[in-house]
């Protein structure tokens, strides 16, 4: 009885959330990709993306969303990014270049800056968001 | 200008009223709350100052993120500070003191939006960020081109360090299950669990989290 109530007691706040995530997932998004424009760039928007999947947590509970996303991807995931950047320059040794000297990339110099960019903004984009993830599971779920 | 100056004095206005009630309040969930406010005040600075991918990330980390994992850590511990038994004047004296001498060390600082300042008028830096990136890099923000590309390193350092600080947080609590210490979840439920369990109520039972967390 108890429980059914805790749980009716959320219920606008969980229909809210549901709504607002797609977009807080879409707005992160946009500032990943956007930020060679504007304002923005993979360290915002791996907190944005992260903050999507917290306030699941707050509302759902963290159980639910460590259903979503399971804590040990998360942690794939943490290398993967850093994995991604740190290839970056590597690739960019292959191609003949320096160390993450992204000229190398295309024909076109700028062309090469942007794919580098790109790619090394994913990195940091996707390590970001994992750690921040990973950080509230910690801290939400250890029972001291 | 005019207008902009008093934008600023208004909000570190508010900032120091933020600071105070942060250091005087014994209750923690306020206090946390307050850091929160600091922030975005903070961020709201920072787009007075036109340094808008510095308030998007301040606003984001320090007003979001932060404020949720400070709320976490106290969902597992007390919502009021212990009362100060000890009252040391010591500590005042040295606070003081470093205090002053950071702020005699601001004297030396260039003013707020000196062109003429070494960092401005540095060919390598500013003036060929500023007049070359266009042509070298291409990307209409500025900011991005002198993070992404002429300062790659260093934002591998910070990712690392990033992804450093996950995996300390990871060594410390996170993987407290796989050693087999199956926590207990008999406690009664009190209000100060309920940031991170809120509706967890229609948990499962505990056992799937040694599964998924494998």
């Amino acid at each position: 009885m108890m429980r059914r109530y805790r749980q009716q007691r959320h219920r606008v706040l969980q229909i809210i959330t549901k709504l607002l995530i797609p977009f807080i997932l879409l707005f992160a998004l946009y500032v990943q990709f956007h930020g060679d424009y504007g304002p923005g760039g993979g360290f915002q928007a791996g907190v944005i993306f992260a903050a999507a999947f917290i306030i699941h947590g707050l509302i759902f509970g963290v159980e639910k969303t460590r259903q979503v996303l399971s804590p040990g991807v998360v942690r794939v995931m943490m290398s993967i990014g850093v994995f991604i950047y740190a290839l970056t320059g590597v690739w960019s040794m292959m191609k003949g270049g320096a160390y993450l000297d992204y000229n190398v990339f295309a024909d076109n110099p700028l062309t090469g800056q942007h794919w580098g960019i790109f790619a090394v903004e994913l990195g940091v984009g996707v390590t970001v968001t994992s750690v921040m993830i990973s950080l509230f599971y910690s801290f939400a779920s250890s029972r001291v | 200008m005019m207008i902009e100056t008093l934008v600023i004095v208004v909000l570190l206005t508010f900032l120091i009223v933020c600071t105070i009630g942060i250091i005087v309040l014994r209750d923690l969930l306020a206090a946390v709350i307050l850091l929160g406010m600091y922030s975005l005040i903070a961020a709201g600075i920072f787009i007075v100052m036109d340094a808008v991918d510095v308030a998007f990330t301040e606003a984001a980390v320090g007003a979001g993120i932060s404020t949720i994992l400070l709320l976490a850590c106290l969902s597992h511990t007390s919502h009021v500070q212990k009362p100060q038994q000890h009252n040391n004047i010591w500590a005042l004296i040295m606070v003081s003191l470093t205090g002053l001498l950071l702020l005699y060390g601001t004297m030396d600082m260039p003013g707020y939006g000196d062109a003429n300042s070494p960092a401005q008028q540095h060919p390598e830096l500013a003036q060929r960020f500023i007049h070359e990136s266009g042509s070298e890099v291409g990307m209409p923000n500025v900011v991005t081109s002198v993070l992404a590309s002429y300062r790659g390193y260093d934002t591998l350092g910070e990712t690392v360090v990033v992804f450093a600080a996950g995996v300390a947080v990871l060594a410390l609590l996170g993987l407290k299950r796989r050693e087999g210490l199956e926590p207990e979840d008999d406690e009664p439920e009190s209000g100060n669990r309920r940031v991170s369990r809120q509706v967890a109520d229609g948990e499962q039972d505990r056992g799937n989290d040694g599964v998924a967390n494998s």
